[in-house]
């Protein structure tokens, strides 16, 4: 379980706007362990998938600093051809759009067969014996009919499933997901990502999933990463996360979500929106502006994360005296006259 | 009588093709749909992609033609109405589900809010500007953010002024086409809030078409289920939630992630029975075409479509 197959040491992304380098990602360290699910949670903005693309080294124009750990060597600003040979073999990435991530042009055997023959396998049969199992492996009825479909001709839901099944076409050790299922329907969606989760099961592989949806979070994973600002603000195991969430960021946003088990008639807000990536609080509780009821003492000058139980880390000290403009801190309402 | 009422609407499209472009088929995207919404009440639409929702709301506010079928407001037809009386219509109004794309880039917030003013009250300048400037206050944004674009405002704000526009004419009902699908759950939070709010204040019904469960069980008070333009189910949330009764409803709801990570295992275990219920089931619930049968009372407010038994 403990076995890190990627280990991130702060890491910075940065893009380009006029003149100066901004980081989306801004100082981010985590690992991901083998048959571990780790989520990353945060609203559009905060740098989920610019983390994600970091990883892959999908920007075109960006600057990465510090260390991507994965196969005992750093990844960042490796050269392409050594990137390539990473890239759609030990690395899988599931994209958010499968539309757009498909070739409208090629059929999907085609397409799947396309990868496996990049990194070596050669005889035309074995590949195609291999698409027709990696289809079958993700669900999709009558492969041998599909194998020479173009993507128009399948639904959402089946056009995603062949993005999967040619991102695990090489078995990777590492799969990153980017909103797998934000562009699908609800019914589908949970079967996707049943199917995510069983093949994380079989392979013994990580996987990063990156997501805005808490109740996908609750179902998926093992460990969850909170990002705000190009920051992680919270990182705890999924139980800890939602029994004893501390950052105010994350109790604001589980507490935003309407869920369908419980009555709640008005739902929290959270004030303002995430700053445009040039206006960034760079000094300072980057949340410290969403939440302005809480006094500027209670937030650290330069937010550390801490340790709060082992495995679990909070950043800056403002969770200690958080608590949402209604309520007291003990979670009593204010009783509204 | 009921405040909406939508008797067996219909809405066929033709299928063109062939040399002169005849009609070759009708692709049947609502058939046969009847409901109906109490005043001051919100009614939620639900279904996949494809089921026919959004088509209902728009056929309703006369964006759609209506192949057949009947829609009373307020007890008067209001069905395929023409231009000349087309008046009723400002008693209902649309919110739409992409405020990227529903708001015209060219415009000025002013001229995109007083558009429905200008094509039914003849205000003056100033009167008019008064009028955008309080509707503005009351979804909550800046009034002398008038003469702004829309690239200036953030996706929440932007479905905000969307909705200043929709309440402009002071509508009855108002068609919510998932008004929350594209922003992220805190902007989402604020628009379900303020919608409700806006209700309370205005006296609004709604009718509110989304995917989302979670949403649906926020907002409604009475809920259809629709599966390729026909309806499945329909009741209270109440009687949708805690019994669903057709083997689709089910699905649905057992779909809906958990928010609470220690029910994972039983969760996924009650989502594959569902599933292999709804594989093994699916010939007694559904016709020959696959589509769903007529609906059966099973209680007072409680419909399913169940094939007539015998």
């Amino acid at each position: 379980m403990s076995e890190p197959i990627l280990k991130i040491d702060n890491l910075r992304t940065s893009f380009r706007i006029k003149d100066d380098y901004y980081p989306a990602v801004d100082g981010v360290s985590l690992t991901v362990n083998k048959n571990e699910l780790l989520a990353i949670v945060g609203e559009s903005g905060c740098g989920k998938s610019a983390l994600a693309f970091s990883i892959m080294n999908l920007h075109s124009r960006a600057k990465i600093e510090g260390n991507i750990n994965f196969k005992g060597q750093n990844i960042v600003n490796l050269p392409t051809s050594k990137l390539n040979k990473l890239r759609g073999k030990d690395m899988g990435m599931i994209f958010q759009d499968p539309l757009t991530a498909l070739n409208p042009l090629m059929i999907i055997g085609e397409q799947i067969g396309e990868i496996l023959l990049i990194h070596g396998t050669n005889s035309a049969e074995k590949r195609k014996e291999r698409v027709l199992e990696l289809l079958n492996k993700v669900g999709i009825p009558r492969p041998e009919h599909v194998f020479n479909q173009f993507p128009h001709e399948l639904s959402g839901g089946m056009r995603q499933r062949v993005v999967i099944a040619m991102a695990i076409a090489n078995n990777p050790e590492l799969l990153i997901a980017d909103e797998p299922t934000t562009a699908l329907d609800v019914t589908i969606q949970s079967q996707i990502l049943d199917l995510i989760k069983e093949l994380k099961e079989e392979s013994g592989a990580g996987v990063i999933l990156i997501t805005h949806d808490l109740g996908v979070v609750a179902e998926m994973a093992d460990r969850v990463a909170v990002m705000y600002a190009g920051q992680i603000v919270e990182i705890a195991d999924v139980y800890t996360l939602f029994e004893n969430p501390l950052h105010p960021y994350t109790r604001s946003l589980l507490n935003s979500v309407p869920t369908a088990n419980e009555e709640q008639s008005t739902l929290h807000v959270i004030q303002g929106v995430v700053p445009a990536l040039q206006n960034l609080p760079r000094e300072g509780c980057r949340f410290g502006a969403r939440i302005p009821w809480i006094a500027d003492s209670a937030h650290e000058k330069n937010p550390q994360l801490h340790e709060v139980s082992p495995g679990h880390f909070v950043r800056c000290t403002c969770y200690k005296d958080f608590h949402f403009p209604d309520r007291d801190k003990e979670g009593n309402r204010h009783v509204v006259s | 009588m009921s405040y909406l009422e939508v008797k067996d609407l219909k809405v066929h499209f033709p299928v063109k093709g062939g040399l002169f472009g005849r009609t070759l088929a009708h692709i049947k995207a609502v058939d046969g749909v009847n409901f109906s919404i109490e005043k001051g009440k919100t009614y939620g639409l639900v279904g996949e992609s494809g089921s026919g929702k959004t088509t209902t709301g728009r056929a309703i506010i006369g964006l759609n033609k209506i192949t057949s079928g009947q829609v009373f407001f307020e007890g008067q037809d209001i069905t395929n109405l023409n231009k000349a009386n087309k008046d009723i219509r400002r008693d209902i109004q649309m919110i739409f589900q992409d405020p990227y794309s529903s708001l015209n880039p060219k415009k000025r917030v002013i001229d995109i809010i007083s558009e429905p003013l200008r094509n039914y009250e003849k205000l003056t300048k100033g009167e008019e500007t008064k009028r955008v400037q309080e509707l503005l206050e009351l979804v909550g944004l800046n009034p002398e953010s008038i003469l702004k674009y829309p690239h200036e405002f953030s996706g929440g704000q932007r479905q905000r002024i969307g909705i200043a526009r929709a309440i402009a004419l002071k509508p009855k009902l108002i068609i919510a086409d998932e008004p929350v699908s594209a922003l992220d759950v805190s902007v989402q939070a604020q628009v379900l809030n303020f919608m409700k709010e806006i209700q309370k204040e205005l006296g609004l019904t709604y009718l509110f078409i989304s995917h989302d469960l979670g949403v649906i069980k926020h907002m409604c008070d009475q809920i259809g289920i629709m599966y390729k333009g026909r309806y499945v189910e329909s009741g209270t949330k109440e009687d949708i939630f805690n019994h669903p009764q057709h083997i689709y409803t089910k699905r649905l709801v057992a779909a809906i992630p958990d928010m609470n990570p220690r029910n994972r295992q039983q969760h996924l275990q009650f989502r594959q029975e569902v599933k292999n219920e709804y594989e093994q089931a699916y010939n007694q619930y559904f016709d020959d075409e696959g589509l769903a049968f007529q609906l059966q009372p099973v209680s007072d407010t409680h419909l399913v479509a169940l094939p007539e038994k015998g």
